[in-house]
């Protein structure tokens, strides 16, 4: 099997990457998609809040993924459902298999990576404690009720104040069940603003932050959990616990991009983002390999990862078409200081960027009344004050190529937080 | 009316199953979880201990060396992950190289092929991350790692293959000796039967003491572990072993049969026999032990922690003959590290014993090959291809992390002694045991349980008694 472009995962990212393919000329694409659906995680996701930024309304997740699907659909897009990808080589050559068709393998001219995310596990947090049933991560338990009709419990306590995690507390209150409460290690919520309003404060479901379980009970079925505060260095304060009986805890302690398949492939690995390292075309270390959505970092929206998407199917494209413009000698750094944790892209080439580039990042913490600043090597180029930035809330930078013109010397552009 | 009831289905107890179904003989294991391998031989180190270790001229001493011997060839047989890596004991510094001559001389004694490296080129070559400061370390070859739950599962399956009786869930709680043998009372009803073996683990001693004037005691032993994803096993080529000390073998740092590295065990005795709860200090000590031997641990690999007891007998010797003053009562207690390594001799031992007893003629029929579940991830590409194209269900990927498909799971349901459980999947597949740790595929494996073994949903279990997972359907309290 040969195909022009091919996209490992048929989630939101890999959806739209699709349709940008396609629409910037590329006949030759197949979608490979494990599960039995296209749409990925978004299946799950029947809450409302999706598409605002995107189609200017609010949609389910189920009515998202299904506006990108037909999308795709619209175009004859080929994708296989329960199709899973073993191994992709350097020479981009896919080992994929499914019931029907066995082992196979598909050479492509170009890939574009979006598997998406997983989510961190207890194991990972090294909690002590008994190992019974009834402890969840919060998207497994999202998969069982949204998608199967399950309750995994009746007495839910929360670790995490990320989004699944706080959609999974209202969830889990509709349902019948009585959260107790959403504890987080951090002085601050991971989630979004918005969800801990809709999803906590709505149904008085108390969120304590700064704390975290420090035991669990129960040989069989969870039977309690203890929760104490951390102290500035995330240490439990002897004398704080305190006992919560519960059959259930959900974990929404963090996800972690899904990249065996690009480690095992040769491609760079960010070991702050967890993602490939990429350029200003979202291509990683190995040409003609791309790389969007939440494996490449975690997004909070997903009108975000869609638009991300697009911008490496479009690259894709020209790549695969020859339209690439040949590599500057120099290319542009991109680093974050400060509080400012990472930055999508690491380089930009100034001949092959688009008129203006989004940089994507996060902070390290919460800032209130300060500036985030752009500096050109030395010099500082703006200056902007921002109310309220938290770690939970992507942020964005844009640079034009207007900007890189007028600087042929430049080596380095650094995203930073100042106090003034 | 059985010749033999054996107490517990772990590794000690389905060693015993699996050489007397070697005779014609009729052998019932009785176990109080829902499957094997269900306590101690769940949760250990899954480690072939070269046996340099143990008190000259001791019966653990014999029984590690000669179950040592067995691994290669046995784990052929019963088609189990075994590789034989060698191991370490690490010296830090020059005045513990008496220590180290002492466990030299030891393993000498024990007719163990070991030898003193000092030369610190050498052990740098053999073992790149080694800690900057260690000196010397004891080498010995005959170290080995196992899969410690299909060890445990293989012997068991190929019993039940040769006719011997498992019956779970079945809790041992008295006895009454009779004219000729023993009725054992259980909460599961009562069985009678010429000889008992017990092999209860952490209960030996309470079995034991119910039969007996001359009182066993056997502490449960806790060690806490952690495991990191795959891959990071090639961290180090052998099993790396602190020096020992009066607690058992100290902190090691392991590459597992699976390509995992895994770190532990601490040791602290407790009174609750069931008290497998990790705890902070036992954690945040093995992380900062481990890190003596061996540097740049990849920590934020972790996947897991858990905790395991073992069967600390008070005179750490493994008690196992004929209680004296209960005739036809056969002890196999005090079964602690090198517990796994000894087992297939100790199941040799005790069906020695019992031939004896009972006049045993060999089974005819025996068959002690046993085919393990297929790893198809393991295979090349013209043999997976093949098997998907026979049977379509290995091409449907259940577990993400580990790459183990439906197929094998499957097989693990519907073979003897099936899994019933996700623990009981897990354990036999690895399925739920990479580094997403099941968030992925439990509810694919529930679904394929409640399918194949009509269990109803609400009633499947991680691993047996009141652990189900789902506790009802939405909305069923509104």
């Amino acid at each position: 099997m040969k195909y022009d472009v091919v996209i490992i995962g048929g989630g939101p990212a890999g959806l739209a990457a699709a349709v940008s393919a396609r629409d910037n000329g590329v006949e030759s694409i197949l979608i490979l998609e494990r599960d039995k659906e296209l749409g990925g995680i978004l299946n799950q996701c029947i809450h409302n809040g999706f598409g605002l930024h995107t189609f200017k309304e609010e949609l389910t997740g189920p009515e998202y993924a299904a506006r990108y699907i037909t999308e795709v659909q619209n175009r004859n897009i080929e994708y296989k459902l329960h199709t899973m990808v073993i191994e992709i080589n350097k020479d981009k050559v896919i080992t994929a298999m499914n019931q029907e068709e066995g082992l196979f393998q598909i050479e492509a001219k170009a890939i574009i990576l979006a598997m998406g995310c997983r989510e961190r596990s207890r194991g990972a947090l090294n909690i002590p404690g008994y190992r019974p049933a009834g402890i969840f991560s919060a998207g497994t338990a999202q998969r069982l009720v949204n998608m199967e009709g399950y309750l995994p419990g009746r007495e839910v306590v929360i670790l995490g104040s990320g989004d699944i995690g706080l959609i999974m507390a209202r969830r889990m209150t509709f349902e019948g069940a009585k959260v107790k409460v959403v504890a987080e290690l951090m002085p601050y919520s991971g989630g979004l603003k918005r969800n801990i309003v809709q999803c906590l404060d709505d149904f008085g479901i108390p969120l304590k932050l700064s704390h975290t379980v420090v035991n669990i009970k129960g040989k069989e079925r969870l039977e309690s959990i203890t929760l104490a505060q951390v102290d500035e260095n995330l240490k439990p304060i002897p004398g704080t616990e305190e006992e919560y009986t519960c059959d259930t805890l959900l974990l929404s302690v963090g996800l972690i991009p899904e990249n065996e398949l690009s480690e095992n492939m040769g491609i760079e690995i960010s070991r702050v983002t967890s993602g490939p390292i990429v350029n200003e075309s979202l291509e990683t270390n190995i040409e003609g390999v791309f790389a969007c959505g939440n494996v490449l970092h975690v997004h909070d929206l997903v009108d975000f990862v869609s638009g991300e998407a697009a911008t490496a199917g479009k690259n894709a494209a020209m790549y695969v078409q020859g339209k690439h413009i040949d590599k500057s000698e120099n290319t542009i750094s991109l680093q974050g200081e400060n509080g400012v944790r990472y930055t999508v892209p690491v380089n930009i080439d100034p001949k092959r960027m688009e008129d203006s580039q989004i940089i994507r990042f996060r902070v390290g913490q919460v800032y209130t009344d300060s500036f985030l600043s752009v500096y050109f090597d030395d010099e500082r180029i703006s200056n902007k004050k921002k109310r309220v930035m938290a770690p939970g809330e992507m942020e964005e930078v844009v640079i034009t190529k207007a900007q890189l013109m007028d600087r042929p010397n430049l080596k380095r552009i650094t995203i930073k937080i100042e106090e003034a | 009316m059985v010749d033999v009831i054996i107490i517990g289905a772990g590794v000690s107890g389905s060693a015993c199953a699996r050489e007397l179904s070697r005779y014609n003989v009729n052998v019932c294991v009785l176990e109080k979880g829902e499957d094997v391998c269900y306590a101690t031989s769940k949760a250990n180190s899954g480690i072939a201990h070269a046996g340099y270790d143990a008190k000259v001229g001791s019966l653990m001493a014999k029984l590690n060396v000669e179950g040592n011997k067995m691994m290669p060839e046995l784990s052929k047989e019963l088609d189990i992950p075994f590789i034989q890596n060698g191991s370490f004991v690490v010296c830090n510094n020059q005045e513990d190289l008496d220590t180290l001559k002492t466990l030299y001389d030891k393993g000498v004694a024990n007719g163990v092929d070991v030898e003193i490296i000092t030369d610190r080129n050498r052990i740098v070559e053999m073992e790149p991350n080694i800690a900057d400061n260690v000196v010397a370390v004891l080498y010995a070859p005959a170290t080995g790692v196992v899969c410690p739950f299909t060890l445990n599962i293989a012997m068991a399956e190929n019993a039940a293959m040769n006719g011997v009786d498992f019956k779970f869930n079945t809790e041992v709680v008295g006895f009454e000796k009779t004219d000729n043998g023993w009725k054992v009372l259980t909460n599961n009803g009562e069985f009678e039967t010429k000889y008992i073996v017990n092999a209860a683990g952490v209960y030996a001693d309470v079995l034991h003491n119910m039969v007996s004037e001359n009182k066993i005691h056997i502490t449960a032993r806790r060690g806490d572990y952690c495991l990191l994803d795959k891959g990071t096993g090639k961290h180090v080529n052998r099993t790396i072993f602190a020096l020992p000390s009066k607690f058992g073998k100290g902190i090691l740092v392991t590459p597992t049969a699976h390509g995992n590295l895994l770190l532990g065990p601490t040791a602290v005795d407790i009174e609750d026999k069931e008290a497998t709860a990790t705890t902070s200090e036992g954690l945040n000590e093995l992380i900062a032990k481990a890190g003596l031997n061996v540097k740049d641990i990849p920590l934020r690999k972790v996947i897991t922690s858990f905790a395991g007891l073992r069967a600390h007998e008070d005179n750490h010797e493994f008690i196992i003959k004929e209680v004296e003053d209960a005739k036809g009562f056969i002890d196999c207690a005090g079964i602690e590290s090198p517990g796994l390594t000894s087992s297939p001799a100790i199941g040799k031992m005790v069906a020695g014993i019992l031939k004896e007893k009972l006049g045993l003629e060999p089974n005819p029929n025996f068959n002690g090959k046993r085919e393990g579940i297929i790893a198809s991830n393991e295979l090349d590409f013209n043999s997976r291809q093949e098997l998907i194209k026979n049977k379509p269900a290995y091409g449907n990927i259940v577990c993400r992390c580990e790459m183990i498909s439906e197929g094998e799971i499957l097989d693990a349901i519907h073979r003897p002694l099936g899994a019933k459980s996700l623990d009981g999947v897990k354990r036999r597949t690895r399925a739920g045991m990479g580094r997403c740790q099941s968030g992925f595929c439990s509810p694919r494996t529930i679904d394929l349980i409640n399918k194949e073994c009509k269990i109803a949903m609400d009633e499947i279990t991680k691993s047996g008694g009141k652990s189900q997972i789902i506790v009802g359907t939405n909305k069923d309290s509104l």
